[in-house]
């Protein structure tokens, strides 16, 4: 067994610059405050309390938290579209929009080799991307998508009560949707959206650090991930633009 | 506009307070209230009154196409006497199916004379939706469907005001499938002003006021960007609900026959929609100011909202889910999706182990080997 065994030798990669490790874990605990502050709100909890109403403030504080998360999600969002065009080659914004042939290509391959488990050529194609590989980033776009669709809807159903002028240039959007009833349904269904894409993405970080060896769940933490030397090479010399590694 | 020859023969409104018999004092009382409802300052009293002690009547064309007729009766039913008898009874109407003792020929003809005596300045107020669907047979007047009636009475009119929320937008008669195509009235008509009053119906003052601002101002009051006076649409019932300390506290009525019931706890868990419904009721009250139905411990059903009937149940919070069928909600759904999801990642992970078994063997096989090789 031992004679067949190739031993790797890993590079160390510095792909998730500190900024968007801060963006991603802030990201994270800021969704989850939203989800459960949304859920509370859409569906209260029955309290039997003796306190006179003044006393308390339970909804209050929920709705209060929300929109206090909300902003900081906002924010955190428009500086990660930022970084997006100031970050390294993998934080970079064509690593999610799938224009070039190549992207599609990638997909393709991420499709087979993770989804059909088809076996690559050479039998370690899943070792070649080194930041998020196309397929990845594609699903972050469409996050992406639903984040604005979240903070459109969800500013404009603040816009009503709200004393700044920020929120109030949200005002047109329940508009859009002939009123706020529509407007806040579409806000509840989107964040399914989030719930389901958190469990699948964290299934995949875990996945691929499984099948790849290469520190994928602690990337997101000091920013490294670990590349096959071979595939540095490869990468180096074949692929003027290493940004996508296929 | 107003002040055009053919409507300078018209009495003034005053004038025909006069003659009905009120006094200045209930003319005055009138002004100043609905001079409130409107949401103007003191100041604007005088103006208010003396536009309506100066100005003719405009004459008012009052169509009902597909509709229940609760908005004529809110109207009538609003808390100052002068409303129906002046604005409504005596003066305005030229034309209106339900009120008018004209009918038949005798009726088409006067709503005909109207529009071609004062082109371009009377009043067109609809109540009701129109069906378009099968040529718009569904609602025909006089052997015209009321698509046509519409076409042509808006053809001559000032500004038109959709009453109600069926005119506006198309209320239950457009509820899914929507069989006849009910259509709101802003839809159909181009280049005119439409002034949306939604409500199923709207607030009796409300309709006054609108009326009574075009009268004393010569213009549409103010709109917000879906076509509604920004006075009276504004604020959601929830900003003026007088439960809103129990919604804070989280207090909420849990069943309609439960003690938070009867200690007058917010309605949001048995459906009340106060929370995205634009509307005066916590302010105006109805009948007379007497009471709303958040106060008589019915929840707020979004009346005044578009697609009120299609976007969730009356009695839940629930979000619906259209196109899965009543009973589905976004909540039912999304747990749906989580086990697919569950069962999908299970599926996959199985898999893995099985089709990628030579890889992860050889990632393990190398680890162990490190290990072996390593002393310490
Ligand atoms: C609510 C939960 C989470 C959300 C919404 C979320 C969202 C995201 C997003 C949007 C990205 C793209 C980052 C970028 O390029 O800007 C990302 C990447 C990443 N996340 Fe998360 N994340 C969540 C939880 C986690 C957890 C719990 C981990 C695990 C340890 C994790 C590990 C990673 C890693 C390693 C990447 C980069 C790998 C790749 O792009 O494939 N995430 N995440
Ligand atoms: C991105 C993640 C977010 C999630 C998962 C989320 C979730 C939710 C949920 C489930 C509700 C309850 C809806 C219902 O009644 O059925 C809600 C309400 C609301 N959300 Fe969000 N939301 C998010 C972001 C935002 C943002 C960015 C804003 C911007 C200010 C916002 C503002 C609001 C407002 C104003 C309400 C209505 C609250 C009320 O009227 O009491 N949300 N949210
Ligand atoms: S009863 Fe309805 S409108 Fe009043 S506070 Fe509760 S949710 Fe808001
Ligand atoms: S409380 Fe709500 S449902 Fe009732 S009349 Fe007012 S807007 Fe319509």
């Amino acid at each position: 067994m031992s004679k067949k065994l190739h031993i790797q030798k890993l590079r160390r990669v510095y792909v998730w610059e500190l900024p968007v490790r801060m963006y991603h874990w802030l990201n994270v605990l800021v969704l989850i405050a939203l989800v459960v502050t949304g859920f509370y709100m859409s569906n209260p909890l029955a309290i039997l309390s003796k306190k006179e109403a003044v006393n308390s403030y339970t909804m209050g504080w929920f709705r209060y938290i929300h929109f206090a998360a909300a902003y900081l999600f906002f924010f955190n969002f428009l500086f990660r579209l930022y970084w997006g065009f100031t970050g390294n080659k993998y934080a970079n914004w064509k690593q999610f929009i799938p224009i070039s042939r190549r992207f599609l290509k990638e997909m393709w391959i991420v499709f087979k080799i993770d989804i059909l488990m088809m076996k690559g050529k050479n039998g370690k194609s899943e070792h070649l991307s080194v930041g998020h590989n196309a397929m990845a980033g594609f699903i972050y776009f469409l996050t992406f998508i639903v984040f604005l669709i979240q903070c459109l809807t969800g500013f404009g159903l603040y816009a009503p009560m709200a004393s700044w002028w920020f929120p109030k240039l949200f005002a047109w959007v329940p508009a859009v949707f002939g009123g706020d009833i529509l407007t806040r349904v579409i806000h509840h269904w989107a964040m399914w959206f989030f719930i389901l894409f958190a469990i699948v993405h964290v299934y995949l970080v875990f996945y691929h650090d499984y099948i790849e060896g290469r520190g994928e769940i602690s990337s997101m933490g000091g920013g490294w991930k670990f590349i096959e030397d071979d595939v540095f090479e490869k990468n180096k010399h074949t692929t003027p633009n290493p940004e996508s590694a296929k | 506009m107003i002040n055009d020859a053919s409507v300078l023969k018209q009495p003034t409104y005053y004038e025909e307070v006069e003659r009905k018999g009120y006094s200045r004092r209930d003319f005055m009382k009138f002004v100043s209230m609905i001079t409130a409802f409107m949401g103007l300052e003191k100041s604007a009293i005088g103006q208010v009154a003396k536009a309506l002690e100066t100005k003719p009547r405009i004459p008012v064309i009052w169509l009902h196409f597909q509709e229940c007729t609760c908005c004529s009766e809110s109207f009538i039913r609003s808390s100052h006497p002068i409303v129906a008898d002046i604005l409504l009874d005596k003066i305005s109407l030229d034309y209106t199916e339900t009120l008018m003792a004209a009918s038949g020929t005798q009726a088409e003809e006067a709503l005909k004379n109207t529009m071609t005596k004062y082109k371009g300045q009377y009043i067109l107020c609809v109540e009701g939706s129109v069906p378009l669907a099968a040529d718009g047979v569904y609602c025909m007047i006089g052997g015209k469907t009321s698509i046509q009636i519409l076409e042509e009475a808006a053809e001559g009119a000032a500004a038109i005001i959709a009453w109600g929320s069926c005119a506006s937008n198309g209320c239950v008669q457009s509820a899914k499938p929507n069989p006849t195509k009910a259509t709101p009235i802003h839809k159909l008509v181009s280049g005119k002003p439409v002034i949306k009053v939604p409500g199923c119906p709207p607030i009796g003052e409300v309709m006054a006021g609108v009326i009574v601002h075009y009268l004393a101002f010569g213009k549409i009051p103010e709109l917000d960007r879906l076509g509604r006076p920004k006075a009276f649409y504004s604020k959601r019932v929830h900003d003026s609900c007088y439960r809103r300390p129990f919604y804070d506290a989280g207090l909420f009525v849990e069943t309609f026959d439960d003690e938070n019931a009867k200690k007058g706890y917010c309605l949001y868990k048995v459906g009340c929609k106060g929370p995205s419904t634009y509307n005066a009721c916590g302010v105006m009250k109805w009948n007379n100011g007497t009471s709303y139905p958040i106060q008589s411990g019915h929840p707020c059903i979004g009346c005044s909202e578009e697609n009120y009937w299609d976007n969730g149940r009356m009695y839940e919070r629930a979000s619906a889910f259209p196109g899965f069928g009543i009973e589905a909600n976004a909540d039912t759904l999304g747990k749906i999706a989580l086990g697919a999801t569950a069962v999908a990642i299970a599926g996959h992970a199985i898999a893995t182990n099985i089709g990628k078994h030579t890889t992860i063997h050889n990632l393990e096989e190398e680890g162990k080997e490190s290990e072996h090789e390593l002393n310490v």
